[in-house]
């Protein structure tokens, strides 16, 4: 027989093991980056990757070039654009769900929300590739540009936004709502200075994931943004980001090209990190900012 | 609650068990041979295995793409018993043995509305090099080229590079595209854009209705027919890439792929039959 103390014990240590698990796992990941790109900044040098002339890798050092500066700024604007567009559609789409739907549409509405949030990012990709880019195409270029990435990344990271500020408004406490309530505020009021407020950390979490989301997605970008390595000039250009890079060169890459390739990675971690910082400052900030 | 109080312990022993059975899963005296590389030859490498693993059942044969460099990479290193490329190999790989199972033509390809009927290679250099950047000039429509070409690495690019001999940062492309599938997708969304891809699946996408134009080259059209009488001039051999001399089961795959049993295979996906 077990006590009810040993299986507390039993399920502590289970449970340490397991965050532990997390949390080393993307230390080995780390590290395993880290050293595959170790060639890399050795031989072909840390600084080169911004001023050298173009991105035509080769396995050696000397003969490629390897600027990576262009893949980087496709990666920052598309992740940005989508963000910008996303964000606002998604609270908004949120406060509907909760505030303003009726409950016979409520429901079929965050069913379709998830199975949204569930579509495989190639599926995605292809639909942008076949709709999406004739459609841009007729702007003019190619189709295959930044607007196509951004659109196509803004689609996929709506659900993911919309379902967890809507998860952070139901977890408003009822008693907040009523006090608003018995004050008089109106629907408006009471959502601006009373719902927004106290669900902020939620609707926080939702954009750092929606942020990590888009910055790391691949397949559906490789398909829509025509990867050409070059500075955006126009929101029609075609560019590249890192990861479609990663994922267009991998299978070929051998020596210093497999390491560059690696450092891009790398630097994208460091991306998403810094990302993932920002926001997180952002929101301890406006939240002392609110309290005082 | 005994039963209750068992649970976290006998979740986590299931748990364990289940790792420890996946990976010792399929040790039985099975055979397996690893075949990696060109994503060209891969499906119809796939279809052969299957047809392989019927009169063998105790070999399993993996397939893998990842590109000719890889499978080139691979067969050399040991880490796949039977590389895969879709070209001939270079003379610094004269360590390893080409054995040729099928051809390929690569062919120039526009979408079905455009008016123009055949490029020179002269007009196709300085259109792929940003000479020439309008339809107009080669007797089309007053649009801008979308020039497609392939990512760094592929055998497609590199077979097209050779034949009409540009250095790979001298071409301007408005698109970079992956695989054939989506070069195809690319042209046949987009009335002005002139890309280059694999004649078979180029010829399977035009009968399965999608609106693209094979353009004929040096006055040959390009379909899978010239190919297989070699008067089409851009083509390359699809090869299985060995080191050393081959036995066993690699050596059966092997011979079973450069015979007359795989022609049905090869037909079916557009590729062209060797001479036997």
């Amino acid at each position: 027989m077990i006590s009810p103390q040993r299986v507390d014990a039993t399920l502590l240590a289970a449970l340490r093991i397991s965050a532990g698990l997390a949390g080393v796992l993307l230390l080995i990941i780390i590290f395993f980056m880290a050293a595959e790109s170790w060639a890399g900044l050795r031989d072909i040098g840390a600084l080169r990757f911004v001023p050298d002339a173009s991105w035509h890798p080769e396995q050696t050092a000397a003969n490629g070039s390897f600027r990576i500066t262009a893949m980087v700024a496709a990666t920052l604007a598309a992740t940005a654009g989508a963000v910008v567009l996303a964000t606002p559609l998604a609270i908004g789409a949120a406060l509907f769900l909760r505030f303003y739907a009726p409950p016979g549409l409520a429901g079929p509405f965050k069913r379709i929300v998830e199975l949204l949030a569930g579509v495989p990012s190639v599926v995605y990709g292809f639909w942008g590739l076949v709709v999406l880019v004739p459609l841009l195409a007729t702007l003019g270029g190619p189709g295959q540009s930044l607007l196509a990435g951004i659109l196509i990344l803004t689609l996929m990271i709506l659900p993911t936004i919309t379902l967890l500020a809507h998860a952070a408004l139901v977890s408003v406490p009822p008693a907040y709502l009523q006090a608003a309530a018995a004050l008089g505020m109106s629907r408006w009021t009471t959502i601006r200075s009373v719902a927004l407020p106290a669900a902020r950390g939620g609707l926080f979490t939702g954009i750092v994931l929606g942020t990590g989301r888009a910055a790391g997605e691949t397949m559906a970008v490789l398909m829509v943004c025509g990867n050409i390595v070059q500075l955006p000039d126009s929101l029609l250009a075609p560019v590249r980001t890192l990861t479609a890079n990663i994922a267009l060169e991998m299978a070929y890459a051998l020596g210093d090209h497999r390491a560059a390739l690696f450092v891009s990675g790398l630097v994208l971690m460091l991306l998403v990190t810094g990302l993932v910082l920002a926001v997180a400052r952002l929101d301890a900030s406006s939240g002392r900012f609110r309290h005082g | 609650m005994p039963l209750c109080s068992r649970r976290p312990a006998a979740l986590l022993l299931a748990l364990a068990t289940s790792l420890l059975l996946a990976s010792c899963g399929g040790s039985s005296n099975q055979t397996r041979l690893t075949v990696t590389g060109s994503s060209t030859v891969a499906p119809l490498m796939a279809e052969i295995a299957l047809q392989f693993e019927k009169t063998h059942p105790d070999v399993r044969v993996d397939v893998q793409t990842g590109g000719s460099s890889r499978g080139v990479a691979d067969a050399r290193r040991g880490l796949a018993d039977i590389g895969m490329a879709s070209r001939a190999l270079n003379d610094d790989e004269s360590d390893l043995t080409a054995h040729t199972i099928a051809y390929d033509g690569i062919g120039m390809i526009v979408h079905a509305d455009n008016p123009v009927r055949a490029l020179s290679p002269q007009q196709i250099i300085d259109i792929y090099q940003g000479r020439t950047d309008n339809w107009q000039v080669v007797g089309g429509p007053d649009a801008q080229i979308i020039v497609v070409n392939k990512a760094q690495g592929r055998s497609t690019l590199e077979i097209f590079l050779e034949h009409f001999e540009l250095a790979a940062p001298s071409i301007k492309a408005d698109v970079v595209i992956g695989d054939n599938e989506q070069g195809i997708k690319t042209v046949a969304g987009n009335p002005y854009a002139l890309g280059y891809v694999s004649i078979g699946a180029a010829e399977y996408a035009v009968g399965a209705g999608e609106p693209l134009r094979l353009l004929p080259l040096e006055g040959v059209e390009a379909s899978t027919a010239n190919v297989r009488s070699q008067r089409y001039p851009m083509r390359r051999p699809l090869n299985l890439v060995t080191r050393g001399s081959l036995e066993g089961p690699a050596a059966a795959l092997v011979a079973h792929a450069q015979s007359s049993s795989v022609d049905p295979l090869i037909r079916q996906l557009y590729f062209v039959i060797p001479q036997r």
